[in-house]
């Protein structure tokens, strides 16, 4: 039986107050709070097992080496890859797109080629595309999203085809909460034969996920929304992919051989291996050795119980909402099997910002704003919106208080 | 001499289409600077001393009891330090 009272014991932050109230922290979808055993993950390893990793012979390197890669396959196991070498560390999910972008993109896509990206896409998933096409010269095309916040599949299947080469579209948004169906969004890629990235920021923390089943060529994510630190990320590779891709930075840790030629007075270099030859440099060896950690916890509650949780917990406060609040409006669809815990709204007569700063006062954590999601805003025809998003250790009494504290700031 | 900055911790434009400024005081001086600026501006609203609608010199502005404040319609920086200026300093 899955006890978020039981999680909350793990996290010293929630003992705190803010602004002389309890702290309520329903801003996970921006980034998460981190459990004891993360954090006493990334003290020793500082604290007892520090120093560089790979090709050094002394004891310490390779203790290092050894938990940096035990958390790859850690990280490999928790979304079902076949080989430790398809998850390369990054510093989260934006960098792990712009290395795609530029590492596969810049080299495979040119003009006359398409994109397919959606209108619900964090600005991550948009800008690296839009970068590279103005190098590249290949169009990107934005499939729909329905106004209740879903993706138009009908516009999707109409904007892939033979041009399409490359397919990037998020797991879930980090708006409003929906789940795309990837694994239909890979077949259909794959059957016109162009690739497919997912976004999996804010899926990876909340659902299953199994790469080989969804059968996505990538897929990213970031650390610190699924209880890790922050600096920390993956990028899941297909290895048959990601052997015929060229880095996207050069420095040490990526290289084979870097040896001078006299003669044309040049240095030739030979790539390393993936999933190093896309690790240039000293990786956050601490940060990953955290995330081995924080999937290690999520594996003990479990990613099904996770899920469901949060989706009950989503479900109560969406009732709650509706039934006690005359002035707010829930953006986006309420249903509750197409999302997971995510509570776009907004309130009338006050913007966003008023709506979070009110709630600050009383300790209450959510975000406003455009979330780097603007275009959805344009489909939702909204200046901003407040954003409450949920994790494990939220509660059905914090929901209550939040509600209690929207009712209160109606009669402003 | 006071200035600014000694009232001020940091001053930033908001995420959203509304283009609003949030203006948050210093922890040690965000009572002095709550009511230094509801002496100078006129209240429009109030609920439970937690938000407060105000304007001053034709802005409308609201201030919360955690020690910020949101400012709508700002031509641009200079504009918002005069505003500040006016209620805080003089």
């Amino acid at each position: 039986m899955f006890d978020p009272h039981k999680v909350r014991e793990d996290f010293p932050i929630l003992k705190r107050k803010v602004n002389g109230h309890p702290l309520i922290y329903f801003d996970n979808a921006a980034s998460t709070q981190k459990p004891r055993q993360v954090i006493d993950a990334e003290v020793n390893f500082y604290q007892n097992h520090n120093a560089n990793v790979h090709r050094a012979v002394h004891s310490l390197s390779q203790e290092a080496t050894e938990l940096f890669e035990g958390a790859r396959k850690t990280v490999s196991a928790f979304i079902g890859a076949k080989d430790t070498a398809e998850i390369i560390f990054t510093r989260g999910t934006t960098e792990a797109i712009n290395l795609v972008a530029y590492s596969w993109g810049l080299r495979n896509l040119n003009a006359g080629d398409e994109v397919v990206l959606s209108l619900m896409e964090h600005h991550s998933n948009i800008v690296p595309w839009e970068i590279i096409s103005k190098i590249a010269g290949f169009s990107i095309k934005y499939c729909n999203v329905h106004p209740d916040g879903t993706l138009d599949y009908a516009d999707f299947e109409s904007k892939i085809n033979k041009h399409t080469k490359f397919v990037s579209l998020s797991h879930v948004s980090n708006v409003s909460g929906v789940v795309n169906d990837v694994k239909r969004i890979a077949k259909i890629t794959h059957e016109r034969g162009a690739l497919m990235l997912v976004d999996g920021a804010q899926s990876v923390p909340h659902l299953p996920i199994d790469v080989t089943d969804l059968d996505v060529d990538f897929l990213a994510f970031s650390g610190h929304k699924m209880l890790g630190p922050t600096g920390i990320g993956a990028l899941y590779g297909k290895k048959s992919l990601l052997e015929t891709m060229e880095p996207w930075q050069g420095g040490g840790e990526m290289i084979k051989e870097v040896t001078y030629n006299a003669k044309s007075e040049r240095c030739g270099t030979s790539w390393n291996d993936p999933p190093w030859k896309f690790e240039a440099g000293t990786p956050n060896i601490a940060g990953a050795v955290a995330l081995a950690e924080a999937v290690k916890y999520l594996q003990k509650l479990g990613m099904l119980e996770v899920f469901l949780y949060e989706k009950m917990l989503t479900e109560y406060a969406e009732s709650r909402l509706r039934s006690c609040c005359t002035k707010l409006e829930l953006y986006g669809t309420t249903d509750p099997s197409l999302k997971c815990g995510i509570i776009p709204f907004g309130v009338a007569g006050l913007s966003s910002h008023d709506v979070a700063l009110f709630l600050d006062n009383y300790g209450i954590m959510i975000r406003s704003g455009f979330h780097c999601a603007q275009p959805l805003h344009q489909v939702f025809k909204l200046q901003s919106s407040a954003r409450a998003s949920f994790y494990v250790y939220n509660t059905e009494a914090e929901v209550d208080r939040f509600v209690d504290v929207l009712k209160e700031m109606e009669q402003f | 001499m006071t200035t600014l900055d000694d009232y001020v911790a940091h001053i930033e434009g908001t995420c959203g289409a509304e283009k609003d400024v949030i203006v948050t005081f210093k922890y040690e001086k965000k009572q002095e600077a709550i009511a230094n600026i509801l002496k100078k501006a006129t209240l429009k609203n109030n609920l439970s001393g937690i938000i407060y609608e105000l304007t001053f010199e034709g802005n409308s502005f609201r201030l919360y009891g955690s020690g910020k404040a949101i400012f709508r319609s700002i031509k641009n920086r200079q504009e918002l330090d005069r505003i500040l200026s006016a209620l805080l300093l003089s």
